[in-house]
């Protein structure tokens, strides 16, 4: 079959299993767009500017485990969707990005609209390639596919100049391809299992810490049986969130720097820590030398470079997820561990990190618990950055697997929108909440017209404080309360959300939240909800810093005076 | 104390690897004393060698993060191995017809080649490890050493154990066909 280089594109992204692009034309792909009305079966969403075509991919990609794709021409469109690369690089998102480039005779010649997307994007991609002949299209298709959604994944960019998308050439879909220098691990090392099973067995204070990873591997069942048979309580890091039962009883909630108290202080104590599909990343951890000080560590991870990174185990379990979680199972003796269980509950009891004061005032966090109320927990949840995503992890029992989709490592405000949009339609059945700042909102706030068009029912939430919250934290904690360029004046969202056609909803008592929710709910659209939430509010319990985990900042507890005066 | 680590990559010729590998050791802050790359035994197939100091730079993750890319086939450390290492350098120093018998002695000693002549230069050639390069480098230094070249250490390791391909690198993979049947959720 002769086809263009173009229609191998959508020939092979069809066969990927793909469904939605999303994307935005300009000179350099328009090849591309030319032929995509062949391929009714590639559903385009045509985006208001590029970076939220990566970060609608992402999301997309995560919610339905397997690659998203994204469509740039070449020059700004390409560099516009680095920041959404990174940020699917951080968090291991298989993405999937094709970008026009400039015709052959004007790469490397500084072309009109030409940037070196290859090469900016070499720190941020788990590969990338230029596509200078079409015979190369299909297998580079293939491969690229292959290489982000297998091992740990990752995004992969695709540049194809121009004339290489209208060079017809004899279709030929590649069956087989060689990928000499890629061999992602599977199974673990049966010596390190051994390992593994023998510290658990000797373990007196063990503690799961769970990641992304066991959602990726989709390990939900694997992870349950783990810390169900050896009795071991489960903490989710940020990004693990939903990995593990919300309400199971053995859950414990978020570590870290806005963590639970008491983790912080179970991984502090604990003599076992079980890093499972996890990095030790800097927020999780806190002042790294005093980590887990008393512990051993069992550490299971794809990734080779990940182990003894940060953290050096004492077993390494090099593999996926879930197919190592089968072979510890498969030789781990039941356990209990009654009075661990019960000291970390005692500890729950004083030190109650997530208790909502009891105040007239709208606070954030009750309006993320009345969501929860709400929903019950089933529905999807998107943030993006800052207190309101803290308060979202912490004040919502995630019972459904892979039901929060957060920036975690790039931590990229504006992720909120696009991110829910790529949510709401690889889960079309489901109610998708988009958890909002409002600093964040108008990072990416024109895709309110992507969500208008294409009628998306994604509910956004927006916790208006009227400041850039969390750096305003910090400037409040660390630089002695001089507060620079946080304080924000902001437009009216209820109408802007009117101007594009959705839904708006304004709520300032506490006493109309639930209504409001119930409203946002029941309507057929979009939303958008603006809570105007009480200014000062700040997000507890907090690691300083650079500080240890034993530093843990409990919620503080406010005085009469301080509350009076604001 | 400076530990120097001799590491062999084998990777794909084809354009960008070297700023791929760069790339990576740049973003994470790894040093490199010394790099040599050319053809291997292999059509398509490019030799590495990198010398790292243990001191400064974590050499499992040089090896680790360097082994992620795509297009580095095989790496390993091989400093515990029973390995060779040799560079070459190019040396022009000044000489006189007073004092050039002096350096040709030198040059001999050293089982050096004398590679150009004129009236004020030569230009001398030497193959050894780093040791001997310096060696000499500092004998010839009181003549006036105005050009030095050093190609960097390349290393192999003794008898029938190599840095080679293998079977397995040669396999194809087979794919599924993915058409649809992409779904979120599950249950717990």
């Amino acid at each position: 079959m002769q086809l263009s280089g173009a229609q191998i594109i959508c020939e092979m992204l069809i066969r990927e299993g793909v469904r939605h692009v999303f994307g935005y034309p300009g000179g350099a792909n328009l090849p591309l767009y030319d032929s995509l009305p062949q391929y009714p079966q590639l559903e385009h969403i045509l985006v208001r500017h590029e970076q939220a075509a990566a970060h609608a991919a992402d999301a997309y990609a995560r919610v339905i485990g397997d690659i998203g794709v994204c469509f740039a021409t070449s020059g700004p469109g390409a560099t516009n969707i680095v920041t959404g690369i990174t940020n699917a690089w951080m968090d291991s998102v298989p993405l999937v990005c094709i970008t026009g480039s400039v015709v052959t005779a004007l790469v490397g010649r500084d072309g009109f609209q030409e940037a070196d997307i290859t090469g900016i994007t070499i720190p941020v991609t788990k590969h990338n390639y230029l596509v200078m002949n079409v015979a190369d299209i299909a297998r580079v298709m293939r491969e690229a596919c292959h290489i982000a959604r297998t091992g740990r994944p990752g995004p992969v960019l695709v540049d194809i100049p121009r004339d290489v998308q209208q060079h017809i050439t004899e279709f030929v879909y590649p069956e087989k391809i060689t990928l000499r220098g890629y061999n992602p691990p599977v199974y673990a090392d049966q010596k390190e299992i051994e390992k593994a099973v023998e510290l658990i067995a000797e373990a007196k204070k063990p503690i799961i810490l769970a990641g992304h990873g066991v959602i990726i591997s989709r390990a939900y069942e694997e992870l349950k049986e783990l810390a169900e048979k050896a009795d071991i309580p489960v903490i989710t890091t940020l990004l693990g969130i939903s990995s593990f039962p919300g309400t199971h009883p053995l859950y414990q909630g978020m570590p870290g720097m806005h963590g639970m108290y008491w983790n912080n202080m179970a991984i502090s104590q604990a003599d076992l820590v079980l890093g499972i599909g996890m990095r030790f990343d800097d927020r999780v951890t806190g002042r790294l030398k005093d980590f887990a000080p008393n512990a051993k560590i069992i550490h299971v991870d794809i990734d080779p470079a990940e182990i003894g990174k940060n953290v050096r185990p004492h077993a390494a379990l090099n593999g996926d997820v879930k197919h190592v979680l089968k072979q510890l199972n498969h030789e781990i003796s039941e356990q209990q561990h009654p009075d661990w269980l019960s000291y970390l509950a005692g500890l729950k009891e004083q030190h109650p990190s997530i208790s909502i004061r009891d105040t007239d005032k709208l606070l954030p966090q009750y309006v993320i618990k009345k969501i929860y109320d709400a929903t019950q927990g089933d529905c999807y949840i998107v943030t993006g950055v800052g207190q309101h995503q803290m308060w979202a992890a912490q004040y919502f029992w995630y019972d459904r697997p892979n039901t929060f989709v957060t920036s975690g490592g790039l931590g990229t405000m504006g992720f909120e929108i696009p991110a829910a949009m790529g949510t709401q339609l690889a889960a079309p059945n489901d109610v998708v909440w988009s958890i909002c700042g409002d600093g964040g909102f108008q990072m990416t706030s024109q895709e309110l017209a992507t969500i208008s068009e294409n009628n998306i029912p994604v509910k956004f939430a927006i916790i208006n404080n009227n400041y850039l919250g969390m750096v305003r934290q910090w400037q409040d904690l660390f630089y002695k309360g001089n507060q620079v360029a946080v304080k924000m004046l902001n437009p009216d969202f209820v109408k802007l959300a009117e101007a594009y056609g959705i839904l708006g909803i304004r709520v300032t008592q506490q006493v109309e939240v639930a209504a409001a929710i119930e409203e946002a709910m029941r309507h057929p659209g979009p939303v958008v909800v603006e809570f105007v939430v009480d200014e000062e509010e700040n997000c507890y319990p907090m690691v300083p810093p650079g500080a240890a985990l034993q530093e843990t900042i409990d919620m503080p507890v406010y005085s009469e005076e301080v509350l009076a005066a604001r | 104390m400076s530990i120097k680590h001799t590491i062999v990559a084998l990777v794909e010729n084809k354009p960008g690897v070297l700023n791929r590998i760069a790339s990576k050791w740049r973003q994470r802050s790894f040093n490199i004393e010394s790099l040599a790359v050319g053809h291997s035994e292999v059509d398509g197939l490019s030799r590495m060698t990198f010398v790292v100091d243990a001191a400064t730079t974590d050499v499992e993750q040089v090896v680790k993060q360097v082994d992620k890319l795509i297009d580095v086939i095989r790496i390993e450390d091989i400093s515990d191995r029973p390995i060779l290492n040799r560079e070459l350098a190019l040396i022009k120093v000044k000489a006189t017809p007073a004092n050039r018998s002096e350096v040709l002695q030198i040059v001999d000693i050293f089982r050096a080649n004398i590679i150009d002549v004129s009236a004020t230069t030569l230009i001398i050639e030497v193959t050894g490890d780093e040791d001997k390069v310096d060696s000499l480098l500092t004998l010839l230094g009181d003549y006036g050493i105005m050009e030095l070249c050093r190609t960097g250490r390349v290393a192999m390791i003794r008898g029938e154990d190599g840095v080679t391909l293998s079977e397995d690198d040669h396999r194809e993979i087979l794919l599924p066909h993915l058409n649809g049947d992409r779904a979120p959720g599950g249950i717990f």
